[in-house]
């Protein structure tokens, strides 16, 4: 009897953790076989193997170039934001001075703002730069937004970082750009991948900013290029290609997650959990 | 790298050129000592990039948007405009009250965005937690399936928005096929069209993407609970679901209560699943579109950053309001 009862428990849990993976992976099953498809309508199994979706996405628009632009921005975004958030998390984690915790939760606030809150002052601000429809406004603009979690997981992790390290680097004379490069650098390095990796996602996937500061079809990035694939009229969206675009963006991002599955998931919490 | 001569006994009488100031009497002197006021003068130039970069690219900007709400100033005029005071918020003009408080567009997208808000983030929590509980049990494949729910979260929204749009299509679309042969509707339903199901769709896609990011971090927490609790619950056979009540969620309740705000914050700000699934439907609008379209659309950058500023004020004051009711300490300089 109680054998029973716990098979059964079993069985209800396995049906849990299938259904969970149905919800899940569903949209993309479903993305991949209307991308493989040459006719119009949808079907729960490939009918046919085409790939001439994929073909037009690369001929239609600069699909390619859209790839590269969001790579280029997204990287640059990463670096930048990088180099600035270990500095200034090494001061804020290992240094006490006056209005510490202030400055954190002013960095923490930042993050936080709706995008469209600084819209118009941003606008201005890539108009004054002369970075209108250069991918440049973007690495400016997301840089803003990564900056502060950055700071703050990199913090977290700092923080946790033993003191008497920096202490005998100290006694023995090193510079804090020392202690930041030589010591701090090579324990520091797994944050950083989680950090960067938040980091690129964020940039890689933003809309807004990049359907407001791009204008022409060379300089867009990923994003806004899937969102302009259209049709002759409004009522007849090229479904297919759509879904192949779709297709590609996502396969790099589910190489990320499975290899840094542990990453990601550890910078998330890093940012969130504490507090 | 020469810091391993630090251990040796001789490295205290050897003359270390490049040492700081204080360090050879013990750097614990109490008060400001050279060497710590030195190192606090180093923390501020570490912060100078940082702190340059915000306030020239995020405060200046949010600066100009509040002030930007206070003229008439408009895309092909972004010089020449007039300080109006706060007519682009409330002005009664002959009779008639003009302005972003008496344009019934706004509440409209005040009201969704609440209503999509408040469902989204409950729904997502209450599933979260199961999701969260699901993956806390061993089981084999569990990586797997953990790295599976993380593909929702990690696509850009615009493919999520797509995905979804397609499928709820109403001739093509899957799930309508799926419902009829299930013989759950008798006709198909334009899911994104509709205005009665079209809100029910934003929250349904917006759980569906956000799920994993709740999900994982109670399951965070849930990894740090104390294991002997459980231990002791089990031997005095308490039944597991009252055990998940009374010890698993207040423990878990501080970790769920920040993971709400986060979600909170990103729901409130939604842009890019309703611009795509919907485009400028004002069934569904939400207060970041309005302000987005008065802005860019029709031009008026004066009316649309005292939009943007209104929005600001709105999920500022939201926020701030969770976190005092449920008594939040955000403490920046807790330790570990």
């Amino acid at each position: 009897m109680k054998a029973l009862k716990r098979r059964t428990g079993q069985v209800l849990f396995a049906l849990a953790v299938l259904a969970l993976l149905i919800y899940t992976i569903f949209p993309f099953y479903i993305a991949i076989v209307t991308s493989l498809q040459g006719g119009e309508g949808s079907f729960y199994l490939p009918q046919d193997f085409d790939f001439g979706n994929y073909v037009s996405v690369f001929r239609e628009q600069p699909f390619f170039l859209n790839i590269l632009n969001s790579a280029l921005v997204s990287f640059g975004t990463v670096a930048i934001s990088l180099l600035i958030a270990v500095t200034a998390s090494y001061a804020l984690a290992r240094v006490h001075f006056r209005g510490r915790t202030t400055l954190l939760l002013t960095v923490l606030g930042v993050s936080m703002f709706p995008q469209v809150a600084v819209l118009s002052g941003m606008f201005e601000l890539v108009r004054l730069l002369g970075l209108y429809n250069n991918l440049g406004s973007l690495v400016l603009s997301y840089t803003v937004f990564s900056l502060p979690f950055s700071v703050w997981i990199l913090t977290t992790f700092m923080r946790g970082i033993p003191k008497d390290l920096e202490e005998a680097a100290i006694v023995d004379g090193a510079t804090p750009w020392q202690i930041i490069t030589r010591i701090f650098m090579p324990v520091l390095w797994p944050a950083l991948v989680t950090t960067g990796l938040l980091a690129f996602i964020g940039a890689w996937n933003e809309f807004m900013f990049a359907i407001t500061f791009i204008l022409s079809n060379e300089q867009r990035t990923v994003p806004v290029a899937i969102s302009m694939i259209s049709g002759g009229s409004q009522y007849e969206m090229p479904w297919g290609p759509i879904m192949a675009a779709s297709v590609i963006v996502t396969v790099p991002l589910i190489l990320l997650v499975l290899v840094f599955q542990r990453k990601i998931v550890e910078g998330l919490t890093a940012g969130a959990v504490k507090g | 790298m020469d810091i391993s001569t630090v251990s040796g006994p001789q490295a205290r009488t050897l003359p270390v050129s490049r040492s700081p100031r204080g360090a050879q009497q013990g750097k614990k002197t109490t008060g400001l000592s050279g060497f710590s006021r030195q190192r606090i003068r180093t923390a501020w130039l570490f912060l100078l990039p940082m702190i340059l970069g915000l306030a020239c690219v995020a405060g200046w900007p949010l600066l100009r948007t509040f002030y930007l709400g206070f003229t008439d100033s408009s895309l092909s005029n972004l010089d020449g405009a007039n300080f109006i005071g706060f007519e682009n918020y409330l002005v009664y003009d002959q009779g008639e009250w003009y302005g972003i408080l008496a344009d019934s567009l706004w509440w409209r997208a005040v009201g969704n965005t609440v209503y999509i808000t408040l469902l989204s983030v409950s729904l997502e929590t209450v599933l979260g937690v199961l999701v969260a509980l699901i993956l806390h049990a061993k089981f084999p494949g569990r990586g797997l399936v953990r790295a599976a729910i993380l593909i929702p979260w990690a696509i850009p929204t615009v493919v999520s928005a797509k995905m979804w749009g397609w499928m709820l299509h109403d001739q093509y679309g899957v799930i309508n096929d799926l419902l009829m042969s299930l013989h759950l509707i008798s006709s198909p339903v334009a899911w994104t069209v509709n205005p009665d199901t079209v809100l029910g769709t934003i929250v349904a896609v917006d759980v569906w993407k956000t799920t994993p990011f709740m999900a994982l971090l109670t399951l965070a927490a849930l990894q740090m609970l104390p294991k002997d609790c459980y231990e002791a619950a089990r031997v005095d056979g308490i039944h597991p679901i009252k055990v998940f009540f009374k010890v698993t969620l207040p423990l878990i309740k501080p970790a769920l209560v920040v993971a709400v705000v986060f979600r909170m914050l990103d729901a409130l700000r939604i842009f890019d699943l309703i611009y795509i699934l919907t485009s400028n439907s004002e069934d569904t609008m939400s207060i970041s579109i309005y302000a987005r379209q008065q802005l860019i659309d029709f031009q008026q950058v004066g009316y649309g950053s005292a939009a943007s500023t209104l929005v600001f004020l709105l999920v500022f004051g939201l926020t701030l309001g969770y976190i005092f009711a449920t008594r939040l300490k955000f403490d920046g300089s807790g330790d570990h």
